[in-house]
């Protein structure tokens, strides 16, 4: 079958092309940030000049703090109300299950710029206004579903025995949720609560519609740099989130496969 | 999806009540609340806030049906979106392919999660590389002058094209993705069966392989379409003049322009689009499900 073992060779190829395509233009961003031209005029020399320079923008390290703790704090409340929230969805069974169920799918499908522009109307109208603690509220909207999503697919693999086990020996409602179903679906809740982190401190639409000057998050005040003008300062920046991010997703996939092999 | 087990006595929903609740409360507070307040909105002359007087009118949406340049816009993003989507059909099906069919083992999970590893990196960052790419004397610039005899002008920054280039980069490890998840269930000896009856591969690509797989390729297409329909920062930053589209148009309303009520009408106008497009979308869907 020597036409198969061509076919399988250019696939192979293929898939390496992509991978290049996917990320050859974040290697050269990369790169760039560690070149001493502010054009970005080749021959590239080396330099760490552009990282120096990031540690004096006042601006930047406090959008940064603030992506951070966002992140940090959307975590914490996603994987608790979002584990809370898939146990009951598992556990009971009551009409319009499916229809809450159902209500998890807006937020991930409607496009940001709607459900963002929405937000800033609405937290205008009601008086929470712009700023941090509307971008809060945002993320952790935004993220909750997926988190409900990642844990309801962990729970699917849990035996109700166990839990029934765990209550004819005496357990109360509390014990079993700690001691037995929580301990199984630690993985799936983990999972959950990194992909919450990653949603959070990518997100720039949401963020930027509902930022003020002083309260903004690193994405929004890099598309206001970009918009500026482009300089080796944002690739500098750039390069350290999208190696953040990168590396949550990896630490995420030990602890979730993709649909994946099971 | 979940729950088929419904622990007998230990039903109901004064149970789940609590449990479900504060989730659920938040996206009421933060989603749906808001996007009823954006059609409401959409009715007004003015934001009752400003102070001035507001009362309501039909005015917003005669604005977009009566102002042709509202409409040229949306048709525009349905094309970018129509265009962009089959790119990533084009591209992401035959990797999606490769990687269920062909690559096997360890060096399969490894390729499958670099592939869908930069989706869930920083998208406003991935974008901004291009320019670095794309520009006159960027990379690809320099690269091809380098390689070919002739002297070429590479400028892709700051057109369609362009725009284009970083959508798909974008988006088409969704293709992959949800392509994978179906071409990787059909099953081998299927495709075995088929050989030995004699079909050729095109015809077990068009009769077996396509058909099967058509869910998560509608899935794919429905992910990336609705985004893209509703982009609005990669065409800014990649397409610089030429990159208008309802997108930014919407954006302005908001951001410059202070035009929110129309902001709000030009938003829910698109929330309808996407939600015929879904709502074609889901038979596909269920059926796969």
């Amino acid at each position: 079958m020597a036409t198969t073992r061509i076919l399988e060779w250019l696939g192979r190829l293929y898939i390496w092309l992509l991978l290049a395509f996917l990320y050859l233009p974040i290697i050269i961003m990369a790169l760039m940030s560690f070149n001493v031209s502010p054009f970005y005029q080749l021959p590239f020399e080396w330099t760490t000049e552009w990282y120096a320079w990031l540690r004096q923008n006042d601006q930047l390290i406090s959008a940064t703090w603030n992506s951070v703790k966002i992140a940090m704090i959307t975590t914490i409340i996603c994987t608790a109300l979002g584990t809370a929230a898939s146990l009951a969805l598992y556990r009971y069974e009551f009409r319009g299950k499916k229809f809450l169920q159902a209500l998890l799918f807006p937020p991930i499908a409607i496009p940001w710029l709607i459900t963002g522009t929405a937000m800033l109307i609405f937290f205008f109208g009601v008086g929470i206004g712009r700023g941090l603690f509307a971008i809060l509220l945002g993320h952790v909207a935004l993220a909750l579903p997926y988190v409900i999503v990642v844990v309801s697919a962990r729970l699917q693999t849990f035996a109700p025995e166990l839990e029934e086990a765990a209550r004819s020996l005496g357990a109360n409602q509390w014990q079993v949720t700690r001691r037995v179903t929580l301990p199984w679906i630690m993985p799936g809740v983990i999972a959950g609560g990194l992909f919450a982190f990653a949603v959070s401190f990518d997100q720039f639409v949401v963020s930027y519609f509902l930022s003020t000057p002083g309260q903004t998050t690193l994405p929004v005040e890099i598309y206001a740099a970009i918009r500026k003008g482009f300089t080796p300062e944002i690739n500098a920046v750039s390069t350290i989130i999208i190696v953040v991010s990168m590396a949550l997703m990896l630490l995420t996939a030990r602890f979730f496969k993709f649909g994946g092999e099971k | 999806m979940a729950g088929q087990v419904a622990t007998g006595s230990r039903s109901g929903l004064r149970s789940a009540l609590p449990l479900l609740l504060p989730a659920y409360l938040w996206l009421t507070v933060a989603i749906f609340l808001p996007l009823s307040a954006m059609v409401f909105f959409s009715f007004m002359t003015e934001l009752p806030l400003s102070g001035k007087a507001w009362f309501f009118t039909l005015e917003n949406y005669a604005t977009f049906f009566s102002q042709g340049l509202y409409l040229t816009l949306l048709l525009a993003s349905l094309r970018l979106g129509l265009e962009v989507t089959l790119w990533c059909v084009v591209i992401g099906y035959p990797a999606a392919y490769v990687l269920a069919k062909v690559l096997k083992g360890r060096s399969r999970e490894a390729i499958f999660l670099l592939v869908i590893l930069p989706f869930w990196s920083n998208g406003l960052v991935r974008i901004f590389s291009w320019a670095m790419v794309l520009r006159e004397g960027g990379i690809l610039d320099t690269a091809l002058n380098a390689v070919l005899p002739f002297k070429i002008n590479i400028d892709l920054m700051y057109s369609y094209p362009a725009v284009i280039i970083g959508l798909v980069h974008s988006y088409v490890p969704y293709m992959v993705l949800t392509c994978y998840l179906t071409l990787q269930a059909i099953d081998d000896s299927l495709i075995e069966a088929g050989r030995s009856l004699g079909a050729s591969r095109l015809q077990m690509l068009k009769r077996v392989i396509i058909p099967l797989s058509m869910p998560g390729l509608v899935a794919g297409a429905a992910l990336i379409f609705v985004p893209v329909v509703g982009s609005f920062m990669e065409p800014r930053i990649l397409g610089g003049r030429t990159g208008t589209f309802y997108g930014t148009v919407i954006e302005d309303q908001f951001v410059a322009v202070f035009n929110w009520p129309l902001g709000a009408a030009l938003s829910f106008i698109l929330l309808a689009v996407v939600l015929v497009i879904l709502a074609l979308a889901s038979p596909v869907l269920k059926r796969a499900a």
